[in-house]
């Protein structure tokens, strides 16, 4: 299987049936993509499949040929903060963390489709990423500060 | 080796004991003290001061033993010593250290005590200094209960002290500058001409003195960090993708497992491996207490295995049906099972005699924990100790658990606490480590690295006590005249320490928390607390006893206030015996406009409940939508005596409120067959964001103790929505979850 991971090509040979999820923590070693609840209903470890938000957990790896996949790590380190997870830092989003993978994934790929999200686009795009600690309040204030600086940008 | 090494720990407490003002100098000294954990094994020019702070040329290392479960404790005990060291973080890093005695939680005693927080009488604090004696004696250390702060506020700000004071000593002695004359900052200490020596310079010189113990507490006025808003360190890690949790690690040539066991919490019978045993990458399935472990090549493998196998569950050694569940609960208000009336004031049976008496029933169910981060462990067992990989809360007991399996001393289970994505007291069980070693010793030298799926996680969890209350009052000249609350819930207490091994004698102080020290001067006020025996295992839930009894004691004084014709705030201020939890009251009154006029279909409930010593108010606003009520705005006053961090103040809010809320209105978990018939988050939602309410926040400083924010801001919040949809559409709900009885958005 070859495909694209944060812009460096692998050639993977596994069980097609393979979750993205589990080729990317335990095979590849990217494990800032989270295991949450393995069912879609978390979001912890969504990523960007061509561009676009998907579960890793529910996609196989045999369906990802020639794929482009970009996990948490292909967006920034905490020395070169992407701007939306500037916006996360600047509004100290993270308690435990271990949602805030998919949390800034998730929000990234909304901001990337309308950099001028209402209250109603947060809620329709986000509400599929579970934060158990509840800092929704915070997400929700950091995507709308996100998005003011990429349009003032 | 200079002799720093061998007494750091007994005059680093004699120094903190001074500088809270000498009262404890002789017991110290008397009681022998731990040693200085950080002096086995150091290095030649490297110093320390006390068990918390280390100095080497190359290093500061600050020792932040209290396990961070999302709270940001790693960030706050940072705070503290570099407020006196004068460190800025990136100058320093930061370990939870090895599970010591020295390391005993000083402010445990709280709420082990049945007295209530405010209680300052002689047989109070009594009591609680036996409780500290013995949790000292015993190095008894644990994150839990809300203590991190307490037990650190003044310790680790000693610690930094000391150590900054002995480190200018060692600057003074170099340079023959007087002490008086130098000055810190920046990790230096620095002379009158302008030049600086930096502490990782000075500890050679350091490591040769006898710490420095004539301290004095920096005044509050002089903070740098204590009080202003913060940047938490971990919160760039954990944006990024950078943070590693347990369930991250890699430990060369560990494998991986999986686990199954008795959904029932009893035996099992048999199992049918089913082809489980030669699927691709499996190693081989052991036996583990209660199931087994597929041991394979990959995380994914491992859990694919396990799915496959077929298995024979002994039953459950609770009721199968939750009906029976209730039951159980329904029939425990009698005289055998009372536990305690922890309350009598007035005469409630004379005030209710002749009276006309309004009578209601509430409910709670069991609810599960499931942080984000699904249970895991690597462990390692050698022929004679084991390693062990996890984040937990009580370090000193995970040590003796691991020992018994693997039969070696507790010392010899090294132990590296790791960040957790979530607890909210799940953490403090025991199932994944146990059952990590029981592997590990079937395999010894190789590492196993268990991840729990999440459905094994939810059909192993030790969910919240189920209870009920029953209250009956009467009202008087427009006034609340009598209530007598009888609260019956199982012992998550006792099912925890059953579990732990170490019994907890006399009642339960959890059982009607939040409930028995209400801060109201009712005329004729009886609360009894009923324990019904045990029933599923259950376990702390943030917020524990309170989480129930809040919800059943404020939502029947709302009953009662109605009933009087009162207004909700105004009554409970009337009733309010004491003036910092008045101060919470006033304070939500204010921020929500209490009183103004709201829209059709619009309600406002409050709620006051204290939770390990923090008072609590919480007004909350509603609409009765066609789609269900939706939740508008929630106001929250907390009284913690000194806000350490407000940012950090308002998540932790933030989220208790989101926590309790959630939960309540979609969250139980229900038995069935003997198994819990909840098996992933579909089923158990908590809240999500399109239903989150804006959630102002205000933080009072009128106690007189310093207290934690992780747990309080939970239990008000489900009786202030219960009150507030009674507001705004005149149904009571007495039952959790809220949306058996009524929609919302
Ligand atoms: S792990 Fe994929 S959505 Fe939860
Ligand atoms: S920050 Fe803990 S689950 Fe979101």
């Amino acid at each position: 299987m070859q495909l694209t991971i944060n812009g460096t090509p692998h050639d993977i040979e596994i069980e097609p049936d393979t979750p993205l999820l589990w080729v990317l923590r335990d095979e590849i070693g990217l494990t800032g993509t989270k295991y949450g609840c393995g069912i879609a209903q978390c979001g912890a470890c969504t990523v960007h499949v061509d561009g676009e938000a998907r579960r890793s957990c529910q996609v196989q790896i045999g369906d990802l040929e020639g794929a482009e996949v970009t996990t948490i790590e292909g967006f920034g380190s905490p020395d070169k903060l992407s701007l939306v997870q500037q916006a996360w830092v600047d509004h100290q989003v993270a308690q435990c963390g271990y949602c805030q993978s998919g949390q800034v994934m998730q929000a990234t790929a909304l901001l990337e489709l309308n950099d001028s999200p209402t209250d109603e686009d947060i809620d329709r795009v986000m509400s599929g990423n579970l934060c158990r600690c509840g800092t929704y309040p915070r997400i929700r204030a950091a995507i709308h500060d996100a998005a003011a600086k990429i349009k003032g940008a | 080796m200079g002799r720093a090494r061998t007494i750091a720990r007994r005059t680093f407490l004699i120094g903190s004991a001074a500088v809270a003002g000498g009262v404890a100098f002789g017991v110290y000294k008397v009681k022998t003290p731990h040693d200085n954990p950080l002096a086995e094994g150091l290095g030649e020019g490297e110093a320390t001061f006390n068990p918390f702070v280390k100095i080497t040329p190359e290093a500061i290392t600050l020792i932040t033993p209290h396990a961070d479960i999302g709270q940001g404790v790693v960030h706050m005990q940072a705070a503290l010593i570099s407020e006196e060291l004068d460190v800025e973080f990136g100058q320093f890093e930061t370990d939870f250290g090895a599970p010591d005695p020295a390391y005993w939680n000083t402010a445990l005693s709280a709420e082990a005590v049945p007295f209530a927080s405010f209680d300052d009488s002689f047989g109070a604090r009594t009591m609680r200094g036996a409780v500290d004696g013995m949790a000292k004696l015993m190095g008894l250390m644990g994150t839990g209960g809300s203590s991190s702060v307490p037990d650190q506020y003044e310790k680790l700000r000693a610690a930094g002290a000391v150590a900054r004071e002995t480190l200018k000593l060692a600057a003074s002695q170099q340079s023959g500058v007087a002490v008086g004359e130098l000055k810190t900052a920046n990790g230096a200490v620095q002379l009158p001409d302008g030049s600086s020596l930096t502490y990782t310079d000075l500890a050679e010189a350091a490591s040769g003195l006898d710490p420095v113990t004539d301290v004095t507490l920096r005044d509050p006025s002089t903070w740098r960090l204590i009080g202003k808003p913060m940047a938490r360190k971990d919160i760039p890690a954990k944006t990024t993708g950078a943070q590693i949790y347990g369930i991250d690690l890699k430990i060369d040539g560990m494998v991986h497992a999986s686990t199954r066991v008795s959904p029932r919490r009893g035996a099992m019978n048999g199992y049918e491996a089913n082809g489980a045993d030669t699927m691709p990458g499996v190693s081989s399935i052991l036996p583990i207490t209660g199931g087994v472990a597929v041991v394979a090549n990959s995380t994914w493998r491992a859990m694919n295995a396990v799915n496959q196998i077929e298995f024979d569950w002994a039953d459950a050694p609770y009721p199968a049906e939750q009906d029976a569940h209730w039951a159980e609960v329904a029939a425990s208000f009698t005289e055998e099972r009372l536990d305690k009336e922890w309350r009598a004031d007035g005469d409630v049976d004379a005030a209710m005699d002749g009276a006309e008496v309004i009578s209601s029933e509430y409910s709670a169910g069991y609810v599960a924990h499931q942080p984000l981060e699904p249970l895991n462990a690597i462990v390692r067992a050698d022929e004679n100790g084991a390693e062990v990989w996890t984040g937990h809360q009580l370090p000193r007991f995970l040590q003796q658990k691991v020992a018994a399996i693997v039969g070696c001393e507790p010392d010899d289970v090294v132990y590296h606490n790791q960040y957790s994505g979530g607890s909210f007291g799940h953490r403090l069980e025991w199932d994944n480590i146990t059952q990590a070693a029981e592997i590990a010793v079937q395999m010894r030298g190789t590492p196993v690295k268990l991840t729990l799926s999440r459905e094994e996680d939810f059909a192993t969890d030790y969910p919240r006590q189920i209870g009920m209350s029953r209250s009956k009052g009467t009202v008087k000249d427009g006034k609340v005249d009598s209530w007598s609350l009888d609260i019956a819930t199982v012992s998550a207490t006792r099912s925890m320490s059953g579990r732990l091994g170490v019994p907890v004698p006399g009642p339960d102080t959890q059982i009607a928390a939040g409930a028995w020290a209400m801060a109201y001067g009712i005329p004729n006020l009886r609360v009894r607390a009923y324990a019904v025996p045990e029933l599923a295992p259950t376990s702390s839930w943030r917020s524990v006893g309170a989480s129930t009894a809040g919800f059943f004691a404020e939502s029947f004084l709302d009953e009662l206030i109605h009933a009087a014709g009162a207004d909700q705030i105004e009554e409970r201020m009337r009733l309010c015996n004491n003036d910092v939890h008045r101060k919470v009251l006033e304070a939500v009154a204010e921020m929500s406009n209490w009183g103004s006029a709201m829209g059709a279909n619009k309600g406002r409930g409050v709620a006051l409940v204290e939770s390990f010593g923090v008072p609590v108010a919480q007004v909350i606003e509603v609409t009765n939508t066609d789609a269900g009520i939706k939740i508008d705005r929630v106001y929250v006053a907390a009284d913690v005596g000194r806000v350490i961090d407000p940012v950090n103040f308002e998540n932790l809010v933030q989220g208790g409120v989101v926590w309790a809320l959630g939960h309540a209105i979609n969250s139980e978990i229900t038995y069935s067959d003997g198994m819990a018939e909840q098996t992933n988050y579909h089923a158990s939602e908590g809240m999500r964001m399109y239903q989150t309410p804006e959630i102002i926040v205000k933080g009072l400083e009128n106690a007189e103790k310093i207290r934690g924010i992780g747990e309080p801001p939970v239990p008000a919040a489900p009786p202030a929505l219960a009150n507030a949809i009674f507001a705004a559409t005149g149904q009571r709900i007495r039952e959790m979850p809220f949306n058996k009885h009524i929609d919302f958005v």
